[in-house]
């Protein structure tokens, strides 16, 4: 799990050539550039964001499935997190506020060959979007859902959002906010989602492999990704800049199930809380039509 | 004409002629009273293969309708008023992507929750200012089963023709009245394919480059062009721009798209307007009484009155409706509002001062002595 030791050092070894690489990394570097529009670079994200590392996993897994640019659908909705879709050379709809996962239904359901990305902010997922984020959950259709969380409404300046967290600091929480958060991963389960997994951009790796595994699982998936944003929830709350964000990440995580979490209650769980196999929308629906057409 | 008769409810109609277009993808949310449409559609569809879901709001269903247009089926959601207003945010989105739709609101009694069961016209306005920005729409109507068979396949041309959201405002008391319909054959009504882009894969395909004609030849998502479809003001890459050049060009594309072409979105049906001294001008159900008005005043007394029935609202038809009036001495609107067309009527007509209203807004049909009464005190006559 050194996620940002691991980037330095491939980094580095791609700027010295002269040293000899092992194939495969090179290449995979080489495949991830071909996944985004370099048209429409620089992304607009803040130095330091987490969203950029999202991006970067969400690449390399769709590149290490062996996924081709034409059977990916990306939709998004409005914040900074929705953004991505523009960045990557899918088929992307970057949509109206919170709604995303109701337009992916859209897709979904009229091509279900195609494969649904859905990345998210916190508000955006859960705040105007929350009804559509459970009813998603609940159908079971094979959509996989990126709750990119970090903890704020980025996009506007810093207000709270509902995963903020009660004694947090925001723009329109200047005394304090005494709003109580939501748990992705038990809001998921308890809506009925198949898949749900939690991790943080400081775990790299691990988000690379809980997003090939939320890809691959047949129905609605979900993989929040604990992201900075330094700019306006790091400094508000006087957590640092983005490295000391993330190492608060590597702090105050612990894999699911650990002897630290029964240790320090406090800290939050990473890993995969729910893989199941239940019925799957869109194969259900196939079913109805072959039964009652001809 | 057809030689099947059917004998149905106006929502099922809607329901016939929408898979006669060629519909395969519908989304909605139960309301009063346009429930019917979903009812029969979840029936119909699958045994074509096409598909229905019952999404949890009217917020999500025409979201999820533009997502599937997308991938290239044509779409349908309906609606009433409350759930109409829910809508309007993604009606925006639906203009400014331009992706074909068909929205059809059965009119009930508002604002706000109202009179669910009861019949009103006054979402008339909200059709065309309802979401918010600089926009042109698409908005059409009928009285009859037959005409709201035609008005419906017609929604669905003029959608992917024009890549645009088309509104049907139907009303209470058509979608709920049962009457005889022929239902037209297949071929018999000309149905329209969205332009689809000839540009081969591995070409650099702009999605939102109009052609001269203004039309935007369209790729399927998960077809071999992969672009980009945003609510933001966009280039002809479907990628955000402030490019104020941009901004000005798109604004204007999407507005000119409807209003040049305003003359190949028009339907009306005129009724004794050859000698009309008095036009009544009507639409919807309303247009019924009118006409029921009309020759009961023509047989009984040969009184020079006719009707011009309005089949599309939006965009307005100023000149047909000036040039249907000239010789008027008395224009009557009549409607289940306020007034809401009688405003672009009086735009339409010089002077303003002769076109008058003849209205009813109790959730009550609006019936031919209500017109009567009107006519009686505008042309001072008794009766």
């Amino acid at each position: 799990m050194d996620g940002i030791l691991d980037w330095g050092i491939l980094d580095w070894k791609i700027r010295n050539p002269e040293i000899r690489n092992p194939k495969s990394e090179i290449e995979v570097i080489m495949a991830v550039k071909d996944y985004i529009r370099k048209r429409f670079f620089p992304h607009m994200w803040c130095p330091g964001c987490g969203h950029g590392i999202v991006l970067n996993s969400l690449l390399r897994a769709v590149e290490q499935l062996g996924m081709r640019k034409n059977e990916i659908v990306m939709v998004s909705g409005i914040g900074c997190s929705s953004r991505i879709s523009g960045y990557v050379d899918f088929h992307t709809l970057h949509t109206i506020h919170g709604r995303a996962l109701a337009f992916a239904t859209g897709v979904k359901m009229s091509r279900p060959e195609l494969n649904l990305i859905v990345p998210m902010g916190d508000g955006d997922a859960l705040s105007i979007g929350g009804n559509h984020f459970i009813h998603a959950a609940r159908r079971n259709i094979n959509i996989t859902a990126v709750v990119m969380n970090n903890r704020i409404y980025g996009m506007t300046g810093g207000q709270y959002s509902p995963l903020s967290g009660f004694g947090t600091l925001a723009t329109t929480a200047p005394y304090t906010n005494i709003d109580q958060d939501f748990d992705v991963a038990e809001l998921s389960q308890a809506a009925g989602a198949s898949f749900v997994a939690r991790t943080t951009t400081y775990h790299v790796k691990q988000v690379i492999d809980l997003l090939k595994q939320a890809i691959q699982h047949k129905g609605f998936s979900v993989v929040e990704v604990l992201s900075q944003c330094p700019t306006y929830f790091g400094r508000k709350n006087k957590i640092g800049d983005a490295v000391e964000m993330m190492e608060h990440f590597k702090e105050n995580t612990t894999p699911k199930g650990s002897k630290a979490k029964k240790e320090n209650p406090d800290l939050i769980e990473r890993g995969i809380f729910v893989q199941k196999d239940i019925p799957e929308y869109c194969a259900e629906y196939s079913k109805i039509i072959e039964k009652v057409s001809g | 004409m057809g030689k099947k008769i059917k004998f149905i409810q106006g929502n099922e109609v809607v329901v016939e002629a929408a898979l006669y277009a060629g519909l395969d993808f519908y989304a909605g949310y139960p309301i009063t009273p346009s429930t019917e449409i979903a009812e029969h559609m979840s029936v119909r569809l699958p045994k074509i293969g096409g598909k229905f879901i019952q999404m949890e709001d009217e917020l999500a269903s025409l979201c999820a309708i533009i997502g599937a247009s997308l991938t290239g089926h044509k779409v349908m959601t309906a609606t009433s008023g409350p759930g109409f207003s829910l809508m309007q945010e993604s009606l925006g989105y639906a203009i400014m992507a331009e992706i074909p739709c068909v929205i059809v609101n059965v009119q009930r009694g508002g604002p706000s929750t109202g009179l669910p069961t009861s019949v009103a016209q006054g979402d008339v306005g909200q059709a065309l200012w309802g979401t918010h920005g600089d926009h042109a729409i698409v908005a059409m109507t009928a009285s009859n089963h037959q005409d709201m068979f035609s008005v419906t396949v017609d929604a669905f041309n003029i959608a992917e023709t024009y890549r645009t959201p088309v509104i049907l405002l139907f009303d209470e008391v058509v979608g709920h009245m049962r009457e005889r319909i022929f239902m037209p054959e297949p071929g018999e009504i000309p149905l329209m394919e969205r332009l689809r882009t000839s540009i081969k894969e591995g070409i650099d395909y702009h999605p939102y480059l109009p052609r001269e004609d203004g039309r935007l030849p369209m790729s399927d998502f998960g077809g071999v062009h992969r672009y980009n479809v945003t609510g933001l003001a966009h280039d002809m890459w479907g990628f955000p721009s402030n490019n104020p050049k941009v901004v000005h060009g798109l604004l204007r594309h999407l507005i000119d798209k409807i209003n040049n072409n305003a003359n190949q979105l028009l339907r009306y049906k005129e009724y004794y307007l050859e000698d009309a001294r008095t036009v009544l001008i009507s639409y919807g159900a309303s247009a019924r009484s009118a006409l029921h008005v009309v020759e009961s005043r023509r047989r009984r007394r040969g009184e020079r009155i006719g009707l011009l029935e309005l089949q599309t609202l939006w965009p307005f038809p100023f000149s047909i409706v000036r040039q249907k009036c000239a010789n008027a001495k008395y224009v009557v609107v009549v409607e289940m509002n306020m007034g809401q067309l009688l405003q672009p009527v009086r735009m339409a007509i010089d002077p303003p001062e002769k076109v008058y209203l003849a209205n009813r807004i109790d959730g009550v049909f609006i019936t031919p002595t209500d017109i009567r009464s009107v006519l009686r005190l505008i042309q001072g006559k008794g009766m």
